[in-house]
């Protein structure tokens, strides 16, 4: 038997609308397969709340009665408790479904349906992330300013960038965890990378500290050479206004660059993958 | 005993059977704690001093924290997994062996990768200690070694008590991680830094300013800003016998709760 290559681009009379519908719905899905498990998404609050007001204190004494790393105190607030809502938002931790149904065999009839596998993860990673916004977000960023002062934008544009620099950063750690998960098509078993993940992805998206701590050199480095910034500093400098219009730009520029080209990849190793995938069984 | 030691040989060998594999976790294991004690390296990058310590004062107080945690977790941390043991039932293969519950679940799937965290842990301790410019005294000696074996006792206590939460919330799911993790991230820093009543109940309620906080003032000779005295340093083993004692009852009251699944 000849061998079978699941994701040809189907015949070009694909219909766009039809597209978005298919779309739509795993999204929907996707939210309500999220939407069952509120007792876990209550202990999640519960967990980022604490994290909120250790963060927040060691930040603050930080700054002391002045700015630190050019942040307010009320800038900082902002940013750590915003920052324990949206990392549950792009879900930085914790996703394996890909690698599971690798090494189980099941992606087997991810490969059978008529939507691309990027695609269709992709639009159930954003239902959950409506989800999470619902669940998540909204608790940390009420609970925070009850004992903080926190910072509120003070220019419209930047309430409308942040909203794309969210979706950005979901669509973007979605592709990086696709990568990550992607490996267990070679390696069978993708905990490893899933291991280094995890490690370097708090540390250097800014959820211990924001990277402007850094040296300067560094921040660059990071920025430009890895996309970890833009899966929560990113959103979080847009939000407290930490520097220029022109800056904010270009900081969400940079961002939809780096969600491109992960997407992008995403495809790309899938296609490869599918080359060299054997799923077992009977 | 003997049944023990087989059930700890029998995972030693099959957690060492893949070489590579578990010397990339024995490496991953330790790059969490490494990137704790960045963190508090980067922060006093910015910063002279955070809650009236400077850096060497507080680096006393990450060692404490950071060897007692890793040590605890590689010894009880496994008990995580109970939430999943209850969800599934398999909590009553734990029950019928003639062996105590506790130590067998502890023993069933020992991490030994995490050993290369409580070498480091143990490392970042000595070495804060031994830059400190600590005035040594035989009563400081003793404290040192003595304040980070109860901190184990300590952190230990925490995880069982968190986990046995689960007896009667089986979807408490990352419920516990706020007070383990927490914890480990509350004692890393100067009490002084937190403020208000998440402070009382952190540091008092809970009891972590015992932990690292209260020793540490004593082992660098300084007063207490919030005007605890200084035998509050030396609370630390009592401290963590109370918690263990309070850990013992929730669990046995936890397994008695135990009803299995069933349709």
């Amino acid at each position: 038997m000849g061998s079978v290559t699941a994701t040809v681009a189907p015949s070009t009379s694909a219909n766009v609308t039809r597209w978005f519908r298919t779309f739509g719905a795993l999204s929907r899905a996707g939210f309500r397969r999220y939407a069952t498990y509120r007792q876990a998404a209550f202990a999640g609050v519960v967990t980022n709340t604490v994290f909120g007001f250790l963060r927040c204190s060691v930040l603050l004494a930080a700054a002391g009665s002045g700015t630190v790393g050019g942040y307010g105190r009320d800038q900082l607030a902002t940013f750590v408790w915003v920052g324990q809502g949206l990392l549950a938002v792009v879900l930085l931790w914790g996703w394996s479904d890909l690698a599971d149904r690798i090494r189980t065999g099941d992606v087997a009839s991810d490969l059978l349906r008529p939507v691309h596998p990027v695609t269709s993860y992709l639009a159930t990673d954003l239902g959950r992330a409506g989800y999470a916004a619902l669940s998540r977000l909204l608790p940390p960023v009420l609970v925070g300013p009850l004992f903080f002062d926190v910072y509120l934008p003070s220019r419209w544009p930047t309430v409308g960038l942040f909203a794309v620099s969210v979706v950005t950063a979901v669509v973007l750690c979605f592709g990086c965890r696709f990568l990550v998960n992607a490996t267990a098509y070679w390696w069978q078993d993708a905990r490893g990378p899933l291991l280094l993940w995890t490690l370097g992805s708090g540390v250097l998206a800014g959820l211990y500290f924001p990277l402007r701590f850094l040296p300067e050199w560094l921040q660059l480095a990071l920025w430009f050479g890895t996309p970890f910034p833009s899966l929560l500093q990113t959103p979080l400098d847009v939000l407290v206004e930490r520097d220029p219009p022109a800056t904010q730009v270009g900081l969400v520029a940079l961002q939809l660059g780096w969600a491109v080209l992960v997407l992008g990849a995403c495809r790309l190793v899938q296609r490869r993958a599918e080359r060299r995938l054997v799923v077992q069984g009977g | 005993m003997r049944a023990y030691r087989a059930l700890l040989g029998a995972q030693a060998r099959s957690q060492t059977a893949y070489r590579a594999s578990f010397l990339l976790d024995l490496l991953g294991n330790v790059g969490a704690t490494v990137f704790d004690v960045v963190t508090v390296l980067v922060i006093y990058g910015v910063t002279r001093e955070l809650g009236g310590f400077t850096l060497r004062e507080t680096l006393v107080m990450v060692g404490l924290s950071s060897s007692a945690f890793a040590v605890a977790d590689l010894l009880v941390g496994n008990i995580e997994r109970l939430p999943g043991l209850v969800r599934t039932g398999l909590f009553d293969a734990v029950l019928v062996r003639p062996l105590g519950t506790l130590p067998q679940l502890l023993l069933m799937n020992l991490p030994l990768r995490k050993v290369s965290r409580g070498v480091f842990g143990v490392g970042v301790l000595v070495v804060a200690l031994g830059s400190a410019g600590i005035d040594w005294t035989p009563a400081r000696v003793a404290l040192a070694v003595v304040a980070p074996l109860a901190g184990v006792v300590f952190f230990g206590s925490i995880f069982v008590a968190t986990a046995t939460v689960s007896f009667w919330w089986v979807d408490s799911g990352e419920l516990a991680n706020s007070v383990t993790y927490g914890g480990r991230d509350f004692t890393s820093y100067p009490v002084t830094v937190f403020e208000g009543w998440f402070r009382a109940a952190f540091a008092y309620g809970l009891g972590f300013a015992f932990v690292s906080y209260q020793p540490a003032l004593v082992l660098l000779g300084r007063a207490d800003p919030l005007g605890l005295p200084p035998w509050a340093g030396w609370a630390a083993p009592a401290v963590a016998l109370v918690a263990a004692a309070l850990a013992a009852a929730a669990w046995r009251t936890g397994v008695r709760h135990y009803r299995s699944t069933g349709s």
